[in-house]
């Protein structure tokens, strides 16, 4: 069993197979991390380019770690949009560091269909690290690795994301992955938030959160952007938080072994309460540790590590 | 000079003809039209088993000059228009500067006659600048040669505005020409909002950003008498209102792009920049509505808002890419094939669409018509030509074209422009 494609585009265009390849994979990846010795030599001699033209430090802090862990060569290249407009396109960009012989390029970008845009003038393995409001493979990945750790699997499951659908970077990810292993998905937030025709996802879509968590086995909470309610998309954040922020009395809604997570930064006391965030049931720093293992197996299952080197 | 043009079917929107003729060409202007005439001395052209039809006018070009000759020249563009069977075109006055006064006009007008036979008819702009505030001098304009005005790409968004322009263009004689995009409704987007966006991320524009003031345009029209032209309407919903309008008889015409009949919005599933344009592509209820509003006579028009952009502004994200794509080259191809050929639209309404409708709104009195005394300018058609469109027959300087390769039937077989076999 192998991976079907040469990058990692995003989660649409995954199969169940590969998808449940690359969460084996970082089963045996985690064992790695626990090592005192926190290292293979798995893709020794092989240089990727961290490519993050929007700020991120927990993506590329835990891309960069499993970069490290497998023994790549790394090189961190950020880029913010002014240096953008101040003339190199990302396509320049791109075949300058090409020649750089590049194995793999992780990218981060705020404009949906980046990757698509570079495939062309690259033969390095792509790997998107979040292209604006499209696709985030490698988070949804890492969710769906925790949640399997949790639950033992997705058949049936009811899965609640909640929050601001219509921003998040990775709700599109996450919809198409658990959609595809069988997941029941359900979305949750201010009308304002939740973009019409989402239902076409094969998704249900409510503004009731209080009657969606009812009997949900996983929470997915997202991050509400400050900048939103000046834009007019909710009334204030008191308001928020009343309707949709997760408290410790409304999570008994849920199932009695529900797991609430969320993508990060949590903003306490908006979309979330303390005592929720780090209550019995939040399984959110799994996610964070996690991350670091399912990025080792993209990389190693994308970059031909050889034949099972990471477990010598 | 006379020219006799043999056996070809002649088709004539504005005389209702489609039979076998000849007609004969003295000097600039159609001299005879009939059965079997015999002309001592005439150059022959056997037209046998072509279509005949009045000069195709294009309502929604930019030519780019002047200011943005790296996109375009008003001398590309119109040997583009030239091969693409058009013998006259309007260019939209987005120029740099905007084309808000008789100077820049003349200019326009200079250039294309030093360039070519095609014909231009500038298109001023409605406010000075097109900053949609004060109106640009329209009589100056208008003495300039301008026979219509569009603040196209930045519409009209004050309605106060856009009263006091029909108004007084409507006075004058001048045609007011919307693009109807409501800004803040579609602020931010990049594409039709519907399944695709949600989809891809990318943010969308609801159709009711371009209906909105398509039903505004049509209450002004009412309001003012005065005649409105919407600019390439491309929804269910915008049809659905013109046609309303038409039987209330408001004075409102319409016109279609070839890709809003051709294209659905799935193409930005590719993020090829060339699938990005204003309107955007529309889901299929939308280009079905489309079909059928040109089919009917609710659009009256088919016009490619031909908008050439550079190989690096439309090699960029998705969403910095600039709207639009040429289209001279592959409108009147692409009307046949998809159109004609599978029986949606008839030859008869598609001629119409590209000749008589564009002279009878832009108030072209000797054009549009095969008749004693028209000009004689006419395209050619072969319906049974299969035309494929490669890179290399580009005739524009951009190559912004999201139809290279692709295979249609029916394609352009000549063109007279005054007289003179040009194509």
């Amino acid at each position: 069993m192998q991976m079907h494609q040469k990058d990692l585009v995003g989660i649409e265009s995954l199969s169940a197979q590969e998808i449940t390849l690359i969460l084996d994979t970082a089963d045996k990846m985690a064992e790695v991390s626990r090592r005192p010795l926190k290292k293979v030599p798995a893709l020794r001699g092989k240089m990727v380019v961290n490519l993050f033209f929007e700020n991120s430090t927990r993506t590329r802090s835990s891309f960069e770690i499993a970069e490290k862990r497998l023994s790549a060569d790394t090189l961190n290249f950020s880029a913010s949009t002014s240096s953008l407009q101040k003339g190199e396109s990302l396509v320049d960009t791109v075949l300058n560091l090409e020649r750089m012989q590049p194995d793999c390029y992780v990218m981060r970008h705020g404009s949906p269909g980046a990757c698509q845009l570079i495939r062309p003038f690259t033969k390095a393995v792509l790997i998107n690290a979040g292209d604006g409001a499209h696709e985030h493979p490698t988070q949804a990945l890492l969710d769906a690795h925790t949640i399997r750790q949790k639950k033992g699997g997705f058949r049936g499951l009811e899965v609640l994301i909640a929050g601001d659908i219509a921003h998040s970077r990775v709700v599109r990810s996450n919809i198409f992955l658990l959609t595809k292993m069988g997941a029941k998905v359900t979305l949750c937030g201010p009308a304002t938030m939740l973009p019409p025709h989402l239902d076409s996802l094969g998704v249900r879509v409510t503004s009731d959160f209080d009657r969606a968590l009812e009997g949900k086995d996983v929470v997915m909470m997202l991050r509400i952007q400050l900048e939103r309610q000046r834009k007019g998309l909710f009334p204030s954040l008191l308001e928020y938080y009343k309707y949709f922020g997760l408290t410790e009395e409304r999570l008994k809604r849920a199932d009695k072994d529900v797991i609430v997570m969320h993508p990060g930064p949590i903003n306490r006391g908006v979309e979330m309460a303390s005592e929720v965030a780090d209550g019995p049931y939040s399984v959110i720093l799994d996610q964070v540790e996690n991350g670091v293992s399912v990025r080792m197996a993209i990389l190693y299952l994308l970059l031909g590590g050889g034949d099972d080197e990471a477990s010598h | 000079m006379k020219r006799l043009i043999k056996n070809g079917r002649v088709v004539d929107p504005a005389s209702g003809t489609d039979e076998t003729l000849d007609i004969l060409l003295e000097g600039p202007s159609i001299a005879d039209v009939d059965k079997k005439i015999a002309a001592k001395g005439a150059e022959i052209l056997d037209a046998a088993g072509l279509v005949v039809a009045p000069g195709f006018i294009d309502m929604h070009v930019h030519l780019r000059e002047p200011g943005y000759e790296r996109k375009e020249t008003i001398a590309t563009g119109l040997a583009a228009a030239l091969a693409g069977g058009f013998t006259g075109v309007c260019c939209m006055p987005n120029t740099d500067p905007v084309n808000d006064c008789a100077s820049v006009t003349r200019y326009i007008l200079e250039r294309a006659r030093a360039s070519s036979p095609v014909a231009v008819y500038p298109i001023g702009a409605v406010t000075r600048g097109s900053a949609g505030e004060e109106l640009a001098p329209y009589s100056e304009l208008r003495e300039a040669g301008v026979r219509a005005i569009s603040d196209d790409g930045h519409p009209v968004k004050k309605s106060s505005v856009m009263r006091r322009a029909l108004e007084y263009a409507g006075s004058l004689g001048l045609l007011v020409i919307d693009h109807c995009e409501d800004p803040d409704l579609a602020e931010g987007g990049v594409m039709h909002e519907g399944e695709v966006s949600v989809r891809l991320g990318l943010k969308g524009i609801p159709a009711e950003a371009e209906s909105i003031p398509v039903l505004r345009d049509i209450a002004l029209s009412a309001l003012t008498g005065r005649p409105v032209h919407i600019a390439h309407a491309s929804t269910r919903q915008s049809v659905e209102a013109i046609r309303a309008a038409k039987k209330r008889k408001i004075r409102v015409t319409a016109e279609a792009t070839p890709h809003h009949f051709t294209l659905t919005h799935e193409a930005v599933a590719s993020f090829d920049t060339r699938t990005k344009m204003n309107p955007p592509l529309r889901p299929r209820e939308d280009v079905d509505a489309v079909i059928a509003g040109l089919a009917d006579g609710t659009l009256d028009v088919i016009a490619t808002d031909h908008a050439p952009h550079t190989y690096e502004e439309k090699l960029q994200e998705y969403d910095r890419a600039p709207n639009g794509i040429i289209g001279l080259q592959t409108a009147v191809p692409l009307a046949l094939d998809r159109l004609v050929r599978t029986g949606r639209v008839s030859l008869a309404r598609i001629v119409d669409a590209f000749s008589s409708a564009p002279a009878r709104i832009l108030g072209l009195e000797n054009k549009g018509a095969i008749r004693v005394g028209a000009d004689a300018d006419l395209t050619l058609l072969n319906l049974r030509k299969e035309f494929c469109f490669r890179e290399a027959d580009v005739l524009s300087l951009s190559r912004n074209s999201p139809y290279f390769g692709m295979k249609l039937k029916g394609a352009v077989a000549g063109v007279f422009i005054a007289g003179e076999k040009v194509l």
